[in-house]
């Protein structure tokens, strides 16, 4: 175990990379979320296609495959990405294929009644949804993208598999060099299970803030 | 670079091997997700505070860590111990074991939506424990449990080419091979997304037609 602690520094870097891919790839997914999300509710029919085969294409292929593509295939067509970016991309589209169910989800969830009170009130479309529809629909989204985080996280692991040294891609460095197996991979383990278990911490603050005051009528109650 | 045929032929009966052990891992590592997941469910409705304390925090534990690092201990640190396991074994066990704690989450909703009475009834008839899951509970609570199960089996299949990494010559790693040895990738690659996409998209919407009907008879 001291062998291992000895490269604490790697350690730290490696968490690091893992805090900055799950980050941004969390941002991405997030903004492809809502994107495809609301289009699949689109009142245009191509829009809907759209989202649908983006929603079926990356919930559809495995995401170590993607990843793969992006990192591997798509340079020889002269779209390079360096390995960051392509992880950053693939796990971003991936998760945001998931994603986008919450969303389309939690808008359903709020009641018809609330569309048409909004319609009575001559709100345009954007007004609609910036201060009716989304505000009620993000505290049933909330607790489905915690648990699509942890995943997200979990995923960030296998960009390791495309040589971005994250803390997997740091385990194996340390098992080589040491020669030990069971005590790097330990170490990860417990790193990875401290930083879900801060996410999880950070989402449930944030569910409890978001349904504070509020009399939120779960789907499918009523 | 553009598509050439000549290629995709030459990759396909490599990739042909790999989707028999594709589909072998995922039907073992399922079967055992769910065996093990019932069993965890059932256990974590037991009464002693000490063993639920246990087993929450294991599960979550497995839960929170990423599959590829917990495939890693198994294949590099069992050997240590002086367990010797192919890496197809480990990769099934991995699976199974990472998705039970997820098909027990299933089970427990599923046995929780099993009416108090019913349970009140098997024990004014005098059943005994084993009858009383086998003849009242479980012939009630599995069909609800039977859509989200098969999104799991699909969860699953996609999660194969993991095993890759630890040297399983499953679909993924077999057009990797061929993608090193003949520095072709634009093929092989395209090849094994488009399996994935022609297995799990007709399997996705045959579990949502599932997920419908039994919705409509429980109401």
């Amino acid at each position: 175990m001291k062998e291992v602690l000895a490269f604490y520094p790697i350690l730290i870097d490696g968490t690091i990379t893992t805090i900055i891919l799950t980050v941004l790839s969390a941002i991405l997914a997030l903004v492809i979320s809502f994107v495809v999300g609301l289009s699949r509710i689109s009142k245009f029919k191509i829009v809907r296609i759209i989202a649908i085969i983006y929603l079926e294409f990356f919930r559809g292929s495995s995401a170590l495959v993607q990843m793969f593509f992006i990192y591997f295939v798509l340079p020889m067509w002269g779209i390079y990405f360096d390995a960051l970016t392509a992880g950053v991309v693939a796990i971003g589209c991936n998760l945001g294929a998931y994603g986008s169910e919450v969303v389309r989800g939690g808008v359903l969830a709020v009641g018809k009644e609330q569309h048409e009170a909004s319609l009575a009130l001559n709100y345009s479309p954007y007004k609609r949804y910036r201060y009716v529809i989304i505000p009620q629909a993000i505290p049933v989204m909330i607790p489905t993208f915690g648990n699509l985080l942890i995943e997200l996280l979990k995923l960030t692991s296998v960009a390791s598999l495309i040589t971005i040294s994250d803390l997997t891609f740091m385990a194996h460095i340390i098992r080589v060099q040491t020669a030990l197996t069971l005590e790097p991979f330990l170490v990860i383990l417990v790193i990875y299970f401290i930083i879900a278990s801060i996410l999880v911490k950070i989402v449930d603050i944030i569910a409890n803030k978001f349904s504070k005051g509020r009399n939120i009528m779960i789907a499918g109650e009523n | 670079m553009y598509w050439s045929w000549e290629v995709a032929f030459d990759v396909l009966p490599q990739l042909a091997k790999g989707v028999v052990v594709t589909i072998q891992a995922t039907f073992v590592a399922s079967i055992l997700a769910y065996v093990l997941g019932l069993g965890i469910a059932i256990l974590k409705m037991s009464k002693s505070k000490i063993l639920r304390f246990v087993l929450y925090w294991t599960t979550e534990f497995i839960r929170r860590t990423p599959i590829l690092v917990q495939l890693y201990v198994v294949f590099y640190v069992l050997p240590d111990f002086g367990i010797f396991f192919e890496a197809f074994t480990c990769g099934v066990l991995v699976l199974g074991i990472h998705f039970s704690t997820y098909t027990a989450e299933v089970f427990r909703a599923g046995i929780d939506n099993v009416h108090k009475g019913q349970w009140e009834a098997a024990k004014s008839l005098n059943y005994n424990q084993y009858q009383t899951w086998k003849n009242v509970i479980l012939p009630q609570a599995i069909p609800p449990m039977i859509p989200p199960l098969a999104n799991y089996l699909i969860t699953m299949f996609k999660e194969t080419p993991l095993l890759a990494a630890i040297t399983v010559v499953e679909l993924f790693r077999a057009a990797d091979q061929y993608s090193n040895s003949h520095y072709k990738y634009l093929e092989p690659m395209t090849l094994v997304g488009v399996f994935f996409l022609i297995v799990s998209i007709p399997s996705a919407i045959i579990a949502m037609k599932l997920e419908k009907r039994f919705k409509q008879r429980k109401i």
